[in-house]
């Protein structure tokens, strides 16, 4: 299966290892993976502001690199979620536009659930000695059914053990712009989310979207707290010893 | 509604450092949300009532004019009396004109949050009427001269002591002088000083959760039965509800209620459920001699043409109140209008005009919780979307945001010129975090880097590295 790896703009700035994992994972499932040069970002941020016009230009430059993949497969459920559930809606009146929308949109997944729901991925050969959580991230959950999948795929996973937090579906207040313009509200949220994973025990804390877990990263770093942030997909695809989410050290 | 005084950031500031209003958030949100989720998960056919209530409110709004004509005519058939408001001005009117025509003193109120909506008690205490809250937590907050914080549990950000503290000044006059300190006892005493105002009430005001267009009835739920005193005791009742509670028939309330009380409290049924049809009849044995309806449009017939025509489903059970994380960080006041929390973010600009309350619509992470849990299924985060799109389009969004999100917009679509900045910038920002895996300052992204560290990128940009990898393999 040809696959267009929608790389999204924060693995593609901030990192890089959590699309090389992808890659890998995709690869190791029996796709070949390309990534088109044409990509920046989904455009999320304008839309979410209200600015349309802008978001609607960036969603056709999307549109445009993605087209002819089997299928677009992205390590975020929040990106994703943008390509599936609002370009289509976002072109309501051009019609020819729309139906370029709807096609990438029936292509679109999250990277889990397209290598357990489609791939029929069950297994991982990874090893990880460590108590984890993982956190919900909240357009992956409800935009895009990621709850079963990750678990199912970390359950395989050699030496880890996975415990529940509580509240594992709430917020983490990251929230895109949400969480520059309003922080006090934003820092009372991943508060929330950070006293639940501390009290669940785990060691480590994993997730499938990378602006929950700068913000969930950047506030325990800021309290010094002892816990690992990994993208899930880094763990699964045996990276998960490389310096975590905010950790010094060379990738 | 009146507009705060006061700014949304210093409000949730304040919100956020009080500890009595955190310590009560916590206790209340969480309890709802897990007995909701007890009795959700026990009633199979949950998500079909959600679905069947959604199409009849859909139904309803599709032909609104008919429904509510067909109702007004039930209730002069009943011998009520039915009053068109257009706005809260004539609502408050309306309501003025049938207290002074009903010659009353004191008035006693069931909760009603279309009553707050149009501000219709500093409307009667400004003429002169004395007017008593009968819900407890509607009696509470009228004792502290605050507005309700949570549309269903009007004093969740009070605490216990907070509440002991207001019945000693208040009711120590009326010769109630022990301190009381457990919820029972308080229960009690504030039923014995409204057992005598519901006596002594010349007129009794509550709202229409449904007002039922077969019958020409109006209904509502309590859990403490003051409604039924409110209305039946009084020799006026008048009844306050926006125009779009109307349901088609009593089958069809029997849907809402199956969902309201599951979705509101996490109650299988509220206690008291009391559907009230016209004034006394001859061989009633109680209940009022007049009896009439004012119906609040308010800006809901503005709505039901345009995009945000879904909200007018909201049932107001306050579900997505107690599952939203930004309400239950800052509680209701912070909001600073009448209707805080989802529903309230997207009422508020609709009802008082989207110039106003622009932090609302944006104080939101789009976490679609709301969604999941609204009994109707009203798209709130879509509509919250499509509040900050207007906003942005009436040149409402501040400049600084403007800028911003235009400058990343312009690089965004300009694929070449995004990867060449960023192959410069991003290793440059790596090595500035090298030392310690984290920058703990930024200049223009404070928002952040006031209280989080911001995680250092790795190095290269992942296309960089790619195209390297491309370029090392055969």
């Amino acid at each position: 299966m040809r696959v267009g790896l929608f790389v999204t703009c924060l693995a593609d700035l901030m990192r890089p290892s959590v699309a090389f994992a992808a890659v890998k994972l995709l690869e190791d499932a029996g796709c070949t993976v390309e990534v088109p040069a044409g990509q920046t970002c989904c455009g999320q941020p304008a839309l979410n502001s209200g600015d349309s016009s802008d978001a609607r230009a960036i969603a056709r430059k999307v549109i445009a690199a993605f087209e002819g993949f089997d299928a677009v497969v992205g390590p975020s459920g929040s990106c994703m979620g943008t390509l599936r559930q609002d370009y289509p809606a976002m072109f309501a009146d051009e019609p020819a536009w729309r139906a370029r929308a709807e096609e990438l949109s029936r292509r679109s997944h999250e990277l889990l659930s397209f290598l357990v729901d489609v791939l029929k991925v069950e297994h991982v050969e990874a090893r990880f000695e460590g108590k984890v959580t993982y956190h919900d991230s909240c357009a992956g959950l409800r935009e895009m059914g990621v709850k079963t999948q990750p678990r199912k795929l970390l359950a395989s996973v050699k030496g880890l053990e996975l415990v529940e937090m509580d509240g594992t579906e709430e917020c983490c207040g990251f929230g895109g712009t949400f969480c520059v313009k309003y922080p006090e509200i934003s820092t009372k949220m991943v508060d929330d989310k950070i006293a639940h994973i501390v009290a669940s025990g785990a060691d480590t804390v994993l997730g499938g979207d990378l602006g929950c877990l700068l913000n969930i990263a950047g506030r325990i770093k800021r309290r010094d707290l002892p816990v690992r942030v990994i993208h899930t997909a880094e763990l699964l695809a045996g990276m998960g010893l490389q310096p975590s989410i905010g950790e010094a050290g060379k990738a | 509604m009146q507009a705060p005084s006061t700014t949304f950031p210093q409000r949730v500031s304040v919100a956020i450092h009080d500890k009595r209003l955190q310590a009560a958030l916590d206790h209340a949100s969480g309890g709802f949300v897990r007995k909701r989720a007890a009795l959700v998960a026990a009633q199979p056919e949950f998500e079909a009532l959600r679905e069947r209530a959604r199409s009849i409110k859909d139904h309803v709004l599709a032909n609104l004019d008919g429904y509510l004509e067909r109702y007004e005519a039930q209730v002069v058939r009943q011998g009520g009396h039915v009053h068109w408001a257009s706005t809260a001005e004539e609502a408050r009117d309306i309501i003025l004109a049938i207290c002074r025509d009903a010659k009353a003193k004191t008035i006693t109120k069931g909760k009603s949050m279309v009553s707050e909506e149009i501000g219709i008690n500093d409307a009667l205490e400004a003429a002169g009427y004395e007017v008593i809250e009968t819900d407890l937590g509607e009696y509470i907050i009228q004792l502290a001269k605050e507005p309700p914080s949570h549309i269903i549990v009007p004093a969740v950000h009070k605490t216990r002591e907070q509440v002991g503290d207001l019945f000693d000044e208040h009711h120590r006059p009326l010769g109630y002088t022990k301190h009381l300190t457990e919820v029972s006892e308080m229960v009690n005493e504030a039923r014995q000083v409204l057992r005598g105002h519901y006596f002594r009430a010349d007129v009794g005001i509550t709202g229409g959760n449904f007002l039922i267009a077969e019958t020409g009835s109006s209904l509502i739920v309590t859990n403490e039965g003051n409604g039924d005193l409110t209305q039946t005791l009084a020799r006026v009742h008048i009844v306050t509800s926006g125009i779009e509670r109307v349901v088609p028939t009593l089958d069809d309330a029997v849907t809402f209620l199956r969902l309201l009380a599951r979705s509101a409290t996490g109650q299988e049924t509220e206690t008291y459920t009391t559907l009230s049809t016209g004034p006394r009849r001859t061989d009633d044995l109680d209940g009022p001699q007049e009896y009439h309806v004012v119906l609040v449009d308010n800006g809901r017939s503005k709505m039901l043409g345009g995009p945000f025509r879904e909200m007018l489903r909201c049932i107001r059970c306050g579900a997505c109140l107690n599952h939203c994380p930004v309400y239950t960080s800052i509680g209701g006041h912070a909001y600073g209008w009448v209707y805080p929390g989802p529903m309230g973010s997207v009422l508020t600009p609709l009802i008082n005009g989207i110039d106003k309350a622009y932090d609302l619509p944006n104080a939101c992470t789009l976490n679609g919780r709301c969604q999941t849990v609204c009994p109707v299924k009203i798209p709130l985060p879509g509509l919250l979307r499509e509040l900050r799109r207007q906003q942005f389009e009436s040149g409402l969004t501040p400049l600084p945001i403007r800028l911003a999100l235009q400058a990343w917009a312009a690089l965004a679509q300009r694929a070449g010129l995004y990867h060449l900045a960023m192959r410069i910038g991003i290793p440059l920002l790596s090595r500035l975090g090298r030392r310690r895996g984290v920058l703990s300052w930024l200049p223009l992204a404070t928002g952040w880097t006031d209280t989080r560290d911001l995680p250092a990128p790795q190095g290269q940009t992942f296309q960089q590295a790619w195209s390297a990898r491309k370029g090392a393999r055969p």
